[in-house]
C-alpha cells in the first residue's frame, strides 16, 4: 500500500486482498499518515483490491470517524465491479462516502 | 473436501482460496467464485474474532458439491452465540474495537442462497450455507 499526498488531502492505494488479517496493518498505516498530516480529505483508493470482505467496510467507517474527529471527510475510490455489491450492502452509499461508477468526486475545496 | 486448520488470522486468506481452489472444478463464474470466497472469509473470521477470543482452536470446513449445488459447513468447537438472532441482524457486533462493520451474517445471507446457523454456548458453533452454481461443464 502506497500512501501519496494529493494536493490538500492525502490518497492511500489499497492493494491485494483486504480481510480481517490483513485491515489491521492496512489501518494503522493510515492512521499514523492522517494524525501526522492532519488532511481535509483522506481518499482510499480501491483500485489495486483483488479481494474484499466486510473488513473493507469495517476499515472505511473506521476512517470515517477518524476523519470526522479532524472535521475532514473520507471518499473511498476507484471500485472495482466485483466490490460494489459488499459497498452496496454497507448502506455507506447513502452518506455519500462512497464513488459511484462513472462519476468522479469533486476534490474538497 | 475437508480441511481443518487453526484460528489464526493469516489462515482466512488461506481457507477462502482452499475451497474456492477445490470448486474450480465446477467452472463457476468469476462474480459466484468471489462470493463463495467472500463468505468463507466472513465465516472463519467469526471464527477467529468471536469463537476463539483470545485463544486458538481448530476451525474445520467441509464441502459438499451435488450437481450444482454447492454445501459448505464451518465449524468451531468455541465459545457458541447464546442468542444467533440477534447476532445475525446487520450491524450489530461485540467486537467494535476490531473495526467489524457487523455485517458479516448479512454478507452471508445475500451473497448465498441458505444459510443456517447452529450454535451451542460452550460448545461451538456450525454455519452451513448452500449455493447454486450455473455450472458451465456438463457431465457427460
Amino acid at each position: 500500500m502506497r500512501i501519496m499526498d494529493s494536493g490538500e488531502g492525502i490518497t492511500a492505494y489499497l492493494t491485494g486482498d483486504i480481510d480481517h488479517h490483513t485491515a489491521r496493518a492496512m489501518r494503522e498505516s493510515i492512521d499514523a499518515a492522517v494524525q501526522k498530516k492532519r488532511p481535509s480529505v483522506l481518499r482510499l483508493d480501491f483500485s489495486g483490491v483483488s479481494f474484499m470482505d466486510s473488513s473493507g467496510i469495517g476499515l472505511i467507517m473506521g476512517r470515517y470517524r477518524l476523519m470526522a474527529l479532524y472535521g475532514g471527510m473520507v471518499k473511498a475510490v476507484n471500485i472495482p465491479a466485483e466490490l460494489e455489491r459488499m459497498m452496496a450492502l454497507s448502506g455507506l452509499y447513502g452518506l455519500d462516502i462512497i464513488e459511484k461508477r462513472g462519476e468522479t468526486f469533486e476534490t474538497a475545496k | 473436501m475437508s480441511l481443518c486448520f487453526e484460528s489464526r488470522s493469516t489462515n482466512e486468506s488461506f481457507a477462502r482460496c482452499a475451497v474456492a481452489a477445490f470448486l474450480t472444478q465446477l467452472d463457476p463464474t468469476i462474480g459466484e467464485l468471489n462470493d463463495i470466497k467472500t463468505v468463507v472469509s466472513e465465516a472463519v473470521t467469526n471464527c477467529v474474532v468471536h469463537a476463539y477470543k483470545n485463544t486458538i482452536g481448530k476451525i474445520r470446513i467441509h464441502v459438499k458439491v451435488q450437481n450444482s449445488l454447492v454445501t459448505i459447513k464451518i465449524r468451531d468447537t468455541g465459545c457458541g452465540i447464546a442468542d444467533i438472532k440477534k447476532a445475525m441482524e446487520p450491524l450489530f457486533t461485540t467486537a467494535p474495537s476490531e473495526e467489524r462493520a457487523g455485517l458479516g451474517f448479512a454478507v452471508m445471507q445475500s451473497f448465498t442462497d441458505k444459510v443456517s446457523v447452529r450454535s451451542s454456548v460452550g460448545k461451538g458453533t456450525t454455519v452451513t450455507f448452500q449455493k447454486h452454481l450455473s455450472c458451465r461443464v456438463s457431465n457427460g
